[in-house]
C-alpha cells in the first residue's frame, strides 16, 4: 500500500487529521498516567497491615468520671471482652495499624547521639497483645504479664525490654543481630529487644518501622482491640457494648468498628480518586472512539464519489478499508507520539505534586498500543460501509 | 431576526437528531466531569472567611531548631511546626501586638444530656477574642469577655446541634451544663457555624462538623483538659501536666486580626525580637527563624487540598477539552455537508454576518442543551462523589461541601454555552467563508 497518496490527501483536508490526533494524544497522556495512578493507589490500599484483619475489631469507649482505680476498670473490661463467645484475645491500645494518628519515637544504639539511627511507629500492648493482633513471632520471645508498665500522661518511662517488627530491626542492626541490644530512646533511659515480629504497617499509612511498648495507657478514653474466631465477628460485635455497659453503665462507647472499616476510611480519598479516574478514562476513550467515527464517516460521505471511482478503475473493497485504515494509523500514530510526550510532562508534574514514582514506560507503551487499536477498531465501521460503496456511484452521479 | 435564527436553528438541528444528540453529548458529558471535579476543588479550596481572611494571621516559630529528625507536619520542608507551644502561645498574648487575638485547642468531652447515656462532644477552648475575630454568630446570649478569661470562670458556649440535644426545645442561656464533670454555665448558643476547611485549626481537622462548645482556654489550662486534636513533640515530655505545659510541644493554634500592612511588619519584627531573646535567654542555640500567614496561604500552606484532588481536576478538564475537540470536529462535518444551503442563502442575499449569526445561534443552542445535560450529570456526579466520600447525611456540614449552589448552576451554563461558541468558532467561520457561486455551481 502506497502511504504517499495517503498523506497528500490527509494534507489537503487536515483540520479534522489535526482534531482528531490532539484528542487521540490528550486521551492517551491522560490514560497513561491514570492508570499508573489507579495501579499506585491499588497497591497502597492492598497494603497488608500485618495483624489478622479479617477477624480484629476495635470498640472505643470513655469512662465520663474520674475513676481512681482506672487500671483495674480497664482489666476489668478486657477480661468481659475475653469472656465473649467466639473472642480469641482482647487488649487495650492507644492506636493501631492504619488507624489514621499515633505517634513515633527516636531510636539510638548510644546514649548521647545527636541524630536517632531509626524512627519507629509506637504500638502499646500487653501480655496479650502476641495473640490479639495475630503477630507472627520471628525471633525471640512476646512480654511476659510482669513486663508490662503503667502509661499515665506524660510521665513516660521506657519499659525494660521491647519487641520491633523486622523492618525495624533490619534499619537498627543491618548485620541482623537484633535481638538483646540495647537501644536508647534518650540519653537515661534505654530498652532491651527481646523479640522480632513479622511486617506491622504503621499507625498512618506507610513505614512498617514499628515498634512494641509494653505498656497499658491509662486514660479515661481507651481502644479495645478485640480479635475473634473466624465468623464470630459479627455477634461479638454485639454482644460487646451491651457486656460492657453492664459492668459500668456510666460511660460512653463512642464506636465498634470492624477493622474493614478502618481499612476503608483510611483509603476512602484513594479509592475515589481511583474509581473517579477509572470513570474518566472509560468515558474519554468512548468519546475520542465516537470522534474518530464520526469524523471519518464525514471524510467517506464526502469522498463517496471519488471511492466509487476508484472502484470502478479496479480497487478491490479490501483496498478502500485498506486506505482508511492506513489513514487512521498515520493520524493516530502521530496523535500518540504527541500523546507521549504530554503523558511524560503531566508525570513529572504528578510525581512531584502527588510523591507517586513516575509512570513506566510499560504504561506508555501499553497505552500506546490501547489507543491505537482502539482507532483501528473505530474506524473498522466507517470503513466498512465506504468499501460497501458500489463502483456504479462514480457513473450515477451528476 | 432573532427569532427567525431560532427557527432555522431548530428545524436544522432536528433535521439530523443522531448528530445533534452526538453533539450535545458529548458537550454534557464533557462539562458534567469537569462541573464536578471543579465543583469539589471550588469548595474544598473555598476561602472559609472572604471578608476577612487577609487580616486574620497564624505565626510560626523554629522551637525545635535544626537538629529535630521527625518528619514535619506541615509538609513543607521548611520544618516549623504548625502550632505554639503552651509558653510561647502565653507570651503571644500577653505582648498584646494585635487589635484581637485568641488562642485555642481541640477538646473533647463527655456531656451529661438531661435523659439518656452522656454522648462525647467535641469542641474547642478558645480565649474570648475568639468570637469577634471570627465574627461567630449567635443565636441567644453573647461571647464571654477578658474578665471571663482572666477569672478562669466555668462559662460555655455551645453549638447548635449540642444546645438543642443538651436541652431540647429550650433556651439554653443562663442553664447549666455538665462538661466533663464540671459544671458550666452557658452564656451564648451560636447558630450553625462550620467554617470549611475550619482554618483555625486544620491539623485537628479541617472538614468536620462545627463546634459543640467553646470554653475558656484559661480555664480549659487549669483543670488540665489535654488536647485531643494537633499535638506535635520533639522529644516526650516526662512529669505530668506542668512538665507539658513548659514542654516543646507544640498544640495550641495562636490567631492574631492584623488589619493593616504595618501592623503585619510589626507583629513580624517583634516575632523576630521574641525569637532572639529566646535565644539570648538560652531556650534556643539557633538563628530565629519565623513565618506569619494569612489565611488563604495556611491553607495553601498545609496542604488543605489534597494533591489528588487536584489530579483529578486536571483529568475532568483534559477530557472537557477532549470533549470541545470533538464537538469541534462534528460541528466542522455539519456545517460542511452544508455549504450548499449557506451558499444558497448567500446568493439570495443573505450577508456573511448573517450567515455567521445563524451558525452562532445553532451553537448557543447546542451549548444550552449541552450544559442542561451537563447539569444533569453533574448532580448525578456529585452524589456519587458524596457516596464515595461516605458524606451521606444531608443534615451534615460537609455534605453542603460538595453540593451545587446557583452559582455553580450559572457558571456550568455559562461554560456550557462559552465552550460550544468557541469550538464553533473555527467552523462556523469556514461556513460564512462560502463562495455562493462556486456552491451553486457544483453538480
Amino acid at each position: 500500500m502506497d502511504i504517499l497518496p495517503i498523506l497528500r490527501a490527509l494534507v489537503r483536508s487536515k483540520t479534522g487529521a489535526i482534531l482528531i490526533g490532539l484528542q487521540i494524544a490528550l486521551t492517551l497522556a491522560m490514560l497513561c498516567n491514570s492508570l499508573s495512578i489507579i495501579l499506585q493507589f491499588g497497591e497502597r490500599m492492598r497494603q497488608p497491615a500485618g495483624i489478622d484483619e479479617a477477624n480484629i475489631f476495635i470498640l472505643q469507649t470513655a469512662y465520663v468520671d474520674d475513676p481512681p482505680d482506672i487500671k483495674a476498670r480497664l482489666q476489668g473490661d478486657l477480661a468481659a471482652l475475653r469472656a465473649l463467645p467466639g473472642v480469641i484475645d482482647a487488649d487495650t491500645s492507644i492506636t493501631l495499624p492504619l488507624l489514621g494518628y499515633g505517634y513515633n519515637e527516636g531510636l539510638g544504639l548510644k546514649p548521647d547521639q545527636k541524630f536517632p539511627t531509626a524512627t519507629a511507629n509506637v504500638y502499646h500492648v500487653t501480655d496479650h497483645g502476641l495473640a490479639t493482633y495475630g503477630l507472627k513471632l520471628l525471633a525471640g520471645r512476646w512480654f511476659h504479664p510482669d513486663e508490662v508498665i503503667d502509661l499515665r500522661f506524660y510521665a513516660n518511662v521506657a519499659p525494660a525490654s521491647i519487641v520491633v517488627t523486622r523492618e525495624l530491626a533490619r534499619t537498627l542492626f543491618p548485620a541482623g543481630n537484633a535481638l538483646g541490644q540495647q537501644v536508647w530512646f534518650s540519653p537515661t533511659q534505654s530498652s532491651r529487644i527481646i523479640g522480632v515480629v513479622d511486617s506491622v504497617a504503621g499507625p498512618q499509612r506507610g513505614g512498617s518501622e514499628s515498634m512494641y511498648l509494653p505498656e497499658i495507657p491509662l486514660n479515661k478514653s481507651a481502644n479495645y482491640v478485640v480479635r475473634t474466631r473466624p465468623g464470630m465477628q459479627a455477634a461479638a460485635m454485639r454482644a460487646a457494648p451491651d457486656r460492657l455497659y453492664r459492668l459500668v453503665n456510666d460511660r460512653i462507647i463512642r464506636q465498634v468498628l470492624p477493622f474493614s472499616g478502618i481499612r476503608q476510611r483510611t483509603f476512602q480519598l484513594d479509592r475515589t480518586v481511583s474509581i473517579v479516574l477509572a470513570v474518566v478514562c472509560a468515558l474519554l476513550l468512548v468519546v475520542t472512539a465516537c470522534g474518530i467515527v464520526g469524523l471519518t464517516m464525514y471524510w467517506v460521505a464526502r469522498r463517496r464519489r471519488q471511492i466509487g471511482m476508484r472502484r470502478a478503475l479496479g480497487a478491490r473493497r479490501i483496498d478502500i478499508l485498506a486506505y482508511f485504515h492506513t489513514e487512521n494509523l498515520l493520524i493516530a500514530g502521530a496523535g500518540v507520539a504527541l500523546g507521549i510526550g504530554l503523558a511524560l510532562a503531566a508525570n513529572l508534574w504528578l510525581a512531584r505534586s502527588m510523591e507517586l514514582t513516575r509512570v513506566s514506560a510499560v504504561y506508555v507503551c501499553g497505552g500506546a498500543l490501547l489507543v491505537l487499536a482502539l482507532c483501528q477498531l473505530a474506524v473498522l465501521w466507517p470503513a466498512l460501509r465506504a468499501a460497501s460503496i458500489p463502483p456504479a456511484v462514480a457513473t450515477r452521479a451528476s | 431576526m432573532l427569532g427567525y435564527y431560532l427557527q432555522m436553528a431548530v428545524r436544522s438541528l432536528r433535521r439530523n437528531v443522531a448528530l445533534t444528540a452526538l453533539m450535545v453529548v458529548a458537550v454534557g458529558v464533557g462539562i458534567g466531569a469537569s462541573m464536578t471535579a471543579l465543583t469539589a476543588l471550588r469548595s474544598m479550596s473555598a476561602d472559609p472567611i472572604p471578608d476577612k481572611s487577609g487580616r486574620l494571621f497564624t505565626p510560626q516559630l523554629d522551637i525545635w531548631g535544626p537538629q529535630r529528625n521527625q518528619p514535619d507536619s506541615g509538609g513543607n520542608g521548611d520544618r516549623l511546626p504548625t502550632g505554639l507551644t503552651y509558653r510561647d502561645a502565653v507570651a503571644f498574648m500577653n505582648a498584646h501586638k494585635a487589635a484581637r487575638q485568641a488562642v485555642m485547642y481541640a477538646v473533647g468531652l463527655y456531656v451529661r444530656p438531661a435523659a439518656g447515656r452522656p454522648l462525647q462532644a467535641q469542641g474547642h477552648a478558645v480565649s474570648a477574642d475568639f468570637f469577634s475575630m471570627f465574627e461567630t454568630p449567635f443565636a441567644s446570649g453573647g461571647p464571654w469577655g477578658q474578665k471571663q478569661d482572666d477569672n478562669r470562670e466555668s462559662v460555655v458556649v455551645l453549638g447548635a446541634r449540642l444546645a438543642a440535644r443538651a436541652f431540647p426545645g429550650a433556651d439554653a442561656v443562663g442553664r447549666t451544663l455538665n462538661l466533663g464533670g464540671r459544671d458550666y454555665r452557658v452564656v451564648g448558643v451560636l447558630k450553625p457555624w462550620a467554617p470549611l476547611p475550619r482554618f483555625y485549626d486544620l491539623n485537628s481537622g479541617a472538614f468536620g462538623e462545627g463546634e459543640e462548645f467553646l470554653l475558656p482556654f484559661a480555664t480549659a489550662v487549669e483543670r488540665q483538659i489535654n488536647t485531643n486534636g494537633f499535638e506535635s513533640c520533639n522529644e516526650t515530655p516526662t512529669g505530668g501536666w506542668e512538665a507539658h505545659l513548659n514542654s516543646s510541644c507544640a498544640w495550641i493554634q495562636f490567631w492574631a486580626e492584623l488589619p493593616t500592612a504595618a501592623q503585619v511588619r510589626d507583629f513580624r519584627t517583634w516575632m523576630l525580637n521574641y525569637a532572639a531573646e529566646q535565644r539570648r535567654l538560652g531556650r534556643f542555640h539557633w538563628p530565629p527563624r519565623v513565618a506569619l500567614h494569612d489565611v488563604v496561604d495556611w491553607l495553601v500552606y498545609n496542604k488543605v487540598v489534597p494533591a489528588a484532588v487536584r489530579a483529578i481536576s486536571l483529568a475532568a478538564n483534559s477530557f472537557l477539552v477532549v470533549c470541545l475537540l470533538n464537538a469541534v470536529g462534528v460541528m466542522l462535518a455539519r456545517f460542511a455537508s452544508r455549504a450548499k444551503e449557506f451558499g444558497l442563502r448567500r446568493a439570495l442575499g443573505a450577508s456573511r454576518r448573517n450567515v455567521f449569526l445563524q451558525c452562532i445561534t445553532e451553537s448557543i443552542l447546542i451549548g444550552l442543551l449541552g450544559g442542561a445535560l451537563g447539569l444533569v450529570l453533574t448532580a448525578i456526579g456529585l452524589s456519587g462523589l458524596r457516596q464515595l466520600l461516605g458524606m451521606t447525611d444531608p443534615a451534615s456540614a460537609v455534605h453542603r461541601l460538595i453540593a451545587l449552589d446557583t452559582g455553580m448552576v450559572v457558571i456550568t451554563l455559562a461554560v456550557a454555552v462559552g465552550a460550544t461558541v468557541c469550538a464553533a468558532l473555527y467552523p462556523m467561520l469556514r461556513a460564512s467563508r462560502v463562495q455562493p457561486a462556486w456552491q451553486l455551481k457544483v453538480e
